[in-house]
């Protein structure tokens, strides 16, 4: 586990058990190209900015975040985009964003 | 201490990359970005390898720091422009770092690598040979640095800045929001704190706002400019980034950053926590 605030690898393959975590993860496309190195925001109900990780090269994008109303934000060379998830509780709440 | 001084944008860095006396470096904990492409020039320095001691939970000493830059090849003539990912969380950290040895000009890229990226410039794999050097660090500056003590008595008499996101404040999350939640023992914040989360100092794309909207943002937060100000977060590379907004670009004269931070403090036994997520399980008392 890490100590600092650098992202793990984003993959879209989670374990098995997410354990106790709630995860918020998905994957930035344009089309129906993923879309690697977007900056992806997670921000909570207020818009306020939570979190920030860039998309692997496959576009997956991985939160940990709580229960919650949450927005995912992509921003990259070829345009932005978001989608809102509601999590209710641990486990994995999937939230895919298109480009612009 | 004008913006000019401690900050530079990108266009400036495009213009002066391989100018004489300038070094690029990127700072950051996961080094895969630099790998995998950087500033043409920029050396690299991986902040949990070389900027941390191996051993101790503390940063490395003064002639561990001298022998780390005399082997990036930086003079202490040089000026060094720092940036990286994470909006620049680990590059401002070097910054307090590089400042705190008395490096005398250190700046920013401001928007680090994202906006770099994000202007679409280039960025290569080939590493800089850079030659040998003979640095010279001072003696860390104290006056820049808040350990625990004097963070637990500046509770109610100075201004302590938490700036972690509002759910790291109240105790929801104990962590960022992209790492597993783990860290420090209790969540919540040292009494008194007002948050002021490091984003609200930086535009999406990653730039720092105008001097005009930093002064409102703190203003409206409660910031008393009369008092001596602590900056916090949870192990003190965004409170770098709030350090860097409040002494080096608004010109706070008394403003420390805390790098043991909630991860420190939040493990402490004994001290006053708040936790408005969970009222009953304040650590005050038993």
């Amino acid at each position: 586990m890490s100590d600092g605030c650098g992202a793990p690898q984003q993959t879209a393959t989670l374990e098995a058990d997410t354990g106790d975590q709630t995860v918020v993860a998905g994957k930035v496309r344009s089309g129906d190209q993923p879309v690697g190195g977007a900056f992806v925001r997670l921000l909570d109900s207020s818009g306020e900015f939570t979190a920030e990780v860039v998309s692997s090269d496959e576009g997956d994008f991985r939160f940990y975040a709580a229960s919650g109303t949450w927005t995912v934000r992509a921003l990259h060379r070829q345009g932005s985009g978001q989608a809102e998830v509601a999590a209710s509780g641990p486990g994995l709440h999937p939230a895919d964003i298109a480009l612009d | 201490m004008s913006r000019e001084d401690v900050l530079v944008s990108t266009e400036w860095a495009e213009q002066n990359l391989g100018a004489d006396k300038v070094v690029f470096a990127e700072v950051d904990e996961d080094t895969t970005a630099y790998d995998g492409g950087h500033i043409s020039g920029a050396v690299k320095l991986d902040w949990r390898n070389e900027l941390q001691d191996p051993v101790r939970r503390d940063f490395v000493g003064r002639d561990d720091f001298s022998e780390l830059l005399s082997s990036k090849g930086i003079s202490n003539d040089d000026t060094v422009v720092l940036y990286g990912g994470n909006n620049n969380w680990f590059a401002a950290y070097a910054y307090w770092y590089f400042k705190l040895y008395g490096h005398a000009d250190v700046r920013l890229l401001d928007g680090g690598r994202k906006k770099w990226e994000l202007d679409g410039r280039e960025l290569t794999k080939q590493e800089p040979q850079r030659s040998r050097t003979n640095y010279s660090a001072q003696d860390p500056d104290r006056s820049i640095r808040a350990f625990r003590d004097e963070v637990v008595n500046a509770i109610n008499t100075q201004n302590l800045v938490d700036v972690r996101s509002p759910d790291e404040f109240s105790g929801k999350l104990l962590a960022p929001a992209h790492l597993p939640q783990e860290s420090a023992q209790r969540g919540g914040h040292i009494p008194t704190a007002i948050n002021v989360p490091w984003s609200k100092a930086a535009n999406e794309d990653g730039t720092f706002k105008s001097d005009e909207e930093l002064r409102k943002v703190y203003g409206e937060a409660g910031l008393d400019d009369s008092k001596d100000t602590i900056a916090y977060c949870r192990i003190g590379e965004r409170s770098s980034h709030t350090w860097f907004v409040l002494r080096e670009l608004l010109g706070h004269s008394n403003v420390k950053n805390y790098d043991g931070s909630w991860t420190e403090y939040g493990s402490l036994i004994g001290v006053p926590i708040d936790n408005p997520s969970e009222k009953d399980s304040t650590t005050q008392g038993a």
